[in-house]
């Protein structure tokens, strides 16, 4: 057994890290007040190869392996969770095609996905369907040789930019995936503003009234929108959340450990206190574990083996977890100065949030998680 | 498992085997026959769906393509092994 990095993926995530923290990280706090980020980024990272970075060559990408997409999540999850958002939902879209798409799918969106003339988003939720995916209103009608769509989907990230939704839907009442571009007419995009966390990842609902796509358009099969594109999809989004968590809570140990020994109250840098010591112990050991379980679905993803899907999720339900408790504890370990606006540790705690209730919420995967049968190493 | 000579009493091929002894993590307590519909039987969820195409592509090396997605496909012990011997370019083996 070897648990190490190869010296390809260190050097990638030095490259990952050094990028993110002169270019993400010190403007993180600004855009999260101006609830956006800037366009200039987003150009920078699709420079760079970083959306769609699983993209294989073939289609366009640089076909980054699954561990060193894990690192580059982390990397940039550390320094702005609403950037990490971008590439979950722009990757996912990639992923859905990738996986489930025809050939002639892959062969017009993914080179365009992954130079970033066009952003994908995730669109699955609604206004009353959430976790539970079946119960989406949203509707594709068979008319002449294409579909005709009516619904709305809410909560989505990114869609203020997005060129091409990825939606989940009902045909003949059974679930289906399509793309629809979003210059199709009677497509409706109005932004969400006030989110608690990821502020800057341009939110919007996205109205569909009698939008007709050609039947070309259609992502796998009818009734198979749930079980294979939307599982496919989510594994990908549940492995990118589970490593941004991580950097979350990397961020989080980092600045702890940096306040700790700056800080002093009575005659002593707060780090000797002991109390204030264990919630930087347990933040220590809780990141190390989260991570170890990242990159094991990271290198199962990668050898493509059918226990993926479960250990994906299985570090998705740690990481987000690990992510709010170490926030929660960064909070208490800053006081009053990180419980501030334009404080990074307000943004974490903020940030760590989301990632227990999106791609599937804490209580889903701990109803979920049981019903599986793990296999040894 | 005692694999080739539990298989051989059962009159599996080797392919039909393996896909029986992936179908028995999920199917715990029942003797899943080559023939038996596992929709009809209720066994089927979201969560064996992309580990049964995860399974086959890698044990099989084969790719599933959207153009597989059929129920029909992935119905029974049977239909799964007549999908990977389509998609290996083999004729569809028999059940010895």
């Amino acid at each position: 057994m070897k648990l190490e990095l190869t010296p390809e993926q260190r050097a990638a995530r030095g490259e990952f890290r050094a990028f993110a923290q002169a270019e993400i990280a010190p403007f993180a706090d600004q855009w999260d007040r101006e609830e956006a980020i800037p366009r200039e980024l987003i150009d920078k990272l699709a420079g760079r190869g970083w959306l769609g970075a699983n993209v294989p060559p073939e289609h366009g990408g640089p076909g980054l392996d699954m561990v060193s997409y894990g690192l580059l999540t982390e990397e940039i999850g550390k320094a702005c969770s609403s950037t990490r958002s971008l590439l979950t939902v722009h990757d996912m879209a990639c992923q859905a095609i990738l996986r489930w798409g025809s050939r002639a799918q892959r062969d017009h969106w993914l080179p365009k996905l992954s130079c970033g003339e066009i952003l994908g988003a995730f669109a699955l939720t609604e206004p009353q369907a959430g976790s539970d995916a079946m119960g989406v209103l949203t509707t594709a009608e068979k008319d002449g040789d294409g579909y005709v769509i009516n619904g709305r989907k809410k909560w989505i990230t990114f869609a203020q930019i997005a060129g091409l939704y990825l939606t989940f839907l009902k045909c003949d009442g059974k679930p289906t995936a399509f793309l629809i571009e979003r210059s199709t007419p009677g497509v409706r995009v109005e932004p969400i503003h006030g989110v608690l966390g990821t502020r800057a990842s341009l939110l919007a609902e996205v109205f569909f009234d009698n939008c007709r796509v050609p039947a070309e358009n259609m992502v796998g099969r009818v009734g198979f929108g749930v079980s294979h594109v939307m599982a496919a999809t989510l594994e990908h989004g549940r492995y990118s959340v589970a490593c941004g968590s991580v950097g979350i809570a990397q961020a989080c140990l980092d600045a702890c450990l940096r306040h700790a020994r700056e800080r002093e109250q009575f005659g002593q840098p707060i780090f000797e206190h002991q109390l204030v010591r264990a919630m930087i112990s347990d933040m220590i050991v809780q990141v190390r574990a989260a991570r170890l379980m990242c990159l094991r679905a990271g290198y199962l993803r990668q050898i493509n083996d059918p226990g993926a899907f479960m250990e994906t999720m299985a570090a998705k339900y740690l990481a987000s977890t690990v992510a709010t408790r170490a926030s929660t504890d960064a909070v208490q370990i800053h006081g009053a100065s990180g419980y501030v606006e334009g404080s990074p540790i307000g943004r974490y705690f903020r940030d760590a949030k989301v990632m227990e209730i999106i791609e599937g919420s804490t209580q889903i995967q701990q109803s979920t998680l049981a019903r599986f049968d793990f296999q040894e190493l | 498992m005692d694999g080739p000579t539990m298989d051989q009493t059962q009159g599996l091929t080797e392919s039909q085997g393996k896909i029986k002894e992936f179908l028995s993590r999920f199917f715990k307590n029942h003797d899943l026959k080559p023939e038996e519909d596992i929709f009809a039987l209720g066994f089927v969820n979201s969560l064996l769906a992309m580990q049964l195409v995860a399974f086959v592509e890698k044990e099989f090396a084969i790719r599933v393509e959207d153009e597989d997605l059929d129920l029909d496909n992935f119905r029974s012990i049977q239909a799964i092994s007549n999908l990977v011997a389509k998609k290996s370019g083999a004729a569809a083996p028999a059940t010895a």
